[in-house]
């Protein structure tokens, strides 16, 4: 219990995903489901720093890196789909977003 | 002892901090969770011997996506709840009932693998010729993974061409 093993951070980062997943599948506001997938591209950071630390090994902490960078990139042309919609449509909910649904 | 104390706080407040993200109704209280979230993640960076990854977690998280997020919230300015509109096709109540059982899934896998016998596998990293968190991180990036490097630079400029295009006035 004392003893912080990869397993704890695996268990939390589990958790923090599992909570991810429910934001982006519950709520309507497209803001906050992003927010959502910010929350589990941290879970899997967490991962991948954890298992770096406990095998000695850096090459987790670099890929950490690389999803910081993915998920700047997604964050920014998200958002800017995500204003241009709502310049059209004067919403944020994706229950409304169904102009390309079959 | 001291890193058991620092794992179960921190895990606490990011799970806490976590539920409060997509829970809270308005959502610049939604942000403002979020951003907690992260300083909390960065701090489990440092117990995790990561003080690089911290610091870029602090700059480009707390820094500047969430800034991003803060100006949408402000941009978007709304007349009626999002939360109002409902689908009658949207089944909420399923997709939490399958993330209950992702998590009951995933922390199965976790226990019964750690339960058979204590893995004592380590895959050390090469001997470097510089010494420190930073430096070995900066040696690896630009030496065996220069490509994806450069990569995810043109990556970045590519998203932010296409954030400016998206954003402008005239789409």
């Amino acid at each position: 219990m004392l003893e912080i093993t990869p397993a704890h951070y695996t268990i939390l980062s589990a958790a923090l995903f599992s909570i991810g997943v429910i934001g982006v599948l519950v709520r309507r506001n497209i803001i906050i489901v992003f927010m959502a997938i910010e929350l589990m591209l941290n879970a899997v950071n967490i991962n991948l720093v954890a298992y770096a630390q406990q095998l000695q090994n850096l090459i987790g902490q670099v890929f950490v890196v690389f999803v910081i960078a993915v998920a700047a990139a997604e964050a920014a042309v998200g958002l800017g789909i995500l204003l241009a919609f709502y310049r059209n449509k004067e919403t944020v909910n994706i229950d409304e977003m169904n102009v390309m649904r079959w | 002892m001291a890193e058991a104390i620092a794992f179960y706080t921190l895990s606490i407040l990011i799970l806490g901090l976590g539920v409060a993200v997509i829970t809270t109704p308005r959502t610049v209280h939604s942000v403002v969770f979020l951003v907690l979230n992260f300083l909390c993640v960065a701090v489990l960076y440092v117990v995790l011997r990561a003080e690089f990854l911290a610091v870029i977690q602090i700059l480009v998280y707390a820094g500047g996506i969430v800034v991003l997020y803060l100006f949408v919230v402000m941009l978007v300015n709304l007349k009626r709840q999002p939360e109002e509109h409902q689908d009658p096709r949207r089944l909420a109540k399923i997709g939490l009932g399958l993330s209950g059982a992702m998590l009951v899934e995933l922390a199965a896998i976790v226990v019964y693998s750690y339960s058979r016998e204590p893995s004592s596998v380590t895959a050390p990293s090469p001997a470097f010729p510089v010494q420190g968190n930073v430096e070995q991180l900066g040696w690896l990036l630009y030496t065996d993974y220069l490509i994806p490097f450069e990569v995810a630079s043109v990556l970045l400029l590519v998203a932010m061409v296409g954030a400016i295009i998206l954003a402008r006035r005239e789409l």
